[in-house]
């Protein structure tokens, strides 16, 4: 077996290595650190000495033993005495899939969000600390002080080891969801130095929806998060160039886009559109999946993710649906009419200064011709992005129209 | 999101406070140090020197011309930061608010969200 195949091996088998631990011993921070430490041994032992005939097995045993030194070595500090612990290195390894279950004590409400991807990348998807760490571009000392405070706080909420149910466990998987969307965005957003890490991120996202929508298939809010970052992840070679300028949608060459990712992704779609309920992950799956279908720009069908906006906008209102909408409307109205709904938008505090509301303001009033308006808010939302990619885009609008 | 809470003092008005409060300004940044450092939320914090030992560089026709002293004539300088990593603006301005210069008038406390950053943080 490679050393990247190895390494594929560990990371699929660290939640379940992790429940198995856990549903045995409780203290879910001892076990995720000696599962830590039993994945570490297995990285360095089994590419030189091979892959045992029961991976797994071999995983809860090693992380058993360090679990155990590790309550030996507390109960001595704290005793003074060695009252041996008692011995439990499980033979057997049960069947059940914990992963779901470790996701939502990962993803617990009391966490804040940088908290909850950190653990989940961790205790979840199996990265090492310096990963993530590297990944969200912060000292590895800062990474492991945040992990080791997420453990205690969830130790501290005395949440149980079970799958929650009826309204909490809805409640609960929407911030299970929310946790994988934003580490999909961390890496799909990536406008700095070490894009690959990042892109790495958006890989990782994809990998663990994957894991929640075979458990729960017939969910179609996570059928259609998993349909988003795909038809999302598809455009990835079209949308910078190769020296890392932006492309916007209208301008991609779309033959880069990755056929297979958007086949998988539009059935996904179809699929979930097919449930009772509509839900803000399949709606926007459904308008990335209608922008997939348009060979070229000009084929989008606008009326058609106006309409899925519209809808968007009423189940989960937020200035962005509007935004976006506005540049639906503006494609089958004209940019007036554009133009006239983000008007509405001038009011809402969150979006005050915001550069995409500059941005896309820019973006109409030059399609109208007015372009010392353009110039002028292309200039404001280049001064107001916190990406360096997107600065130089709207700087080069901005010349592009300059009066 | 990362931050840089930028620390702009005031030597002249540093000069006019008392020993006490000048500790207490001490004691007040190690205890927001390590409440930084316990959440996860520190990368990196540093104070610089009076900003008489600074020199400005330039080039000029290809000649390097060093001047001692600061780039600014100003009664403010910039003293130190500190470089969080953090949930959002809101989180950073409360966590700046802590900071024991906000306080005290004449002194300057900013923040602002970091658009680029390489190199290697582990020191």
């Amino acid at each position: 077996m490679t050393a990247r195949a190895i390494e594929d091996l560990l990371r699929e088998l660290t939640p379940q290595v992790l429940g198995a631990l856990v549903r045995r011993h409780g203290r879910f921070e001892g076990c995720e650190d000696a599962v830590q430490e039993a994945v570490l041994a297995a990285a360095v032992q089994w590419p030189a000495e091979g892959v045992p005939d029961n991976p797994r097995g071999w995983l809860v045993t090693v992380a058993s033993r360090r679990l155990i030194d590790q309550v030996r070595s507390d109960h001595a500090r704290r005793e003074r005495e060695s009252r041996t612990a008692a011995e439990v290195v499980p033979e057997d390894v049960p069947d059940t899939d914990d992963t779901l279950v470790l996701l939502f004590l990962c993803c617990h409400p009391t966490l804040t969000a940088a908290s909850q991807t950190a653990l989940t990348l961790r205790a979840v998807g199996g990265l090492t600390t310096a990963e993530i760490a590297s990944a969200f571009l912060v000292p590895q000392a800062t990474m492991a002080a945040r992990i080791s405070r997420a453990k205690q706080r969830i130790r501290a909420a005395g949440s149980s080891f079970s799958l929650p149910r009826g309204a909490e466990r809805e409640e609960r998987l929407r911030v299970v969801l929310h946790v994988l969307y934003l580490i999909f965005n961390e890496g799909y957003t990536a406008s700095s130095g070490r894009e690959l890490h990042r892109a790495d991120l958006a890989h990782e996202a994809i990998r663990l929806t994957r894991t929640v929508h075979a458990q729960l298939p017939e969910d179609g809010e996570v059928t259609g998060l998993l349909a988003l970052m795909l038809l999302t992840h598809a455009r990835r070679r079209a949308r910078t160039t190769a020296s890392g300028d932006l492309v916007p949608l209208d301008e991609q060459d779309r033959t880069k886009w990755d056929r297979a990712m958007i086949d998988e992704g539009v059935e996904l779609v179809k699929a979930s559109l097919a449930g009772p309920a509509l839900g803000p992950y399949r709606l926007q799956a459904a308008i990335a999946a209608t922008h997939a279908g348009a060979a070229r720009a000009e084929e989008t069908n606008w009326r058609q993710v106006h309409a899925l906006y519209l809808i968007l906008e009423r189940i989960a209102p937020n200035p962005m649906v509007t935004l976006n909408r506005a540049i639906a409307l503006a494609e089958t109205e004209g940019p007036a009419a554009g133009l006239a709904l983000l008007s509405a938008l001038d009011g809402d505090e969150r979006m005050a200064g915001h550069h995409r509301l500059l941005s896309v303001r820019a973006h109409l009033l030059e399609k109208t011709g007015d372009t010392a308006g353009a110039y002028e808010h292309y200039r404001r939302a280049a001064r107001s992005t916190a990406s360096i990619a997107e600065r130089r885009h709207l700087e080069s609008r901005a010349r592009r129209v300059r009066p | 999101m990362q931050f840089l809470i930028s620390l702009h003092i005031n030597p002249a008005v540093l000069d006019a406070l008392t020993d006490e409060e000048k500790a207490a300004i001490g004691d007040g940044h190690a205890a927001f140090i390590a409440a930084l450092k316990e959440s996860g939320e520190l990368i990196t914090t540093q104070a610089l020197v009076d900003p008489s030992q600074a020199a400005v560089v330039s080039v000029r026709n290809g000649q390097p011309v060093v001047t001692d002293g600061p780039f600014l004539e100003s009664k403010e300088y910039l003293g130190g930061f500190y470089l969080l990593d953090c949930e959002n603006k809101e989180r950073a301005i409360e966590l700046a608010l802590r900071i024991p210069d906000t306080a005290i008038e004449g002194l300057g406390v900013e923040v602002r969200q970091v658009m680029f950053a390489d190199g290697q943080l582990e020191a």
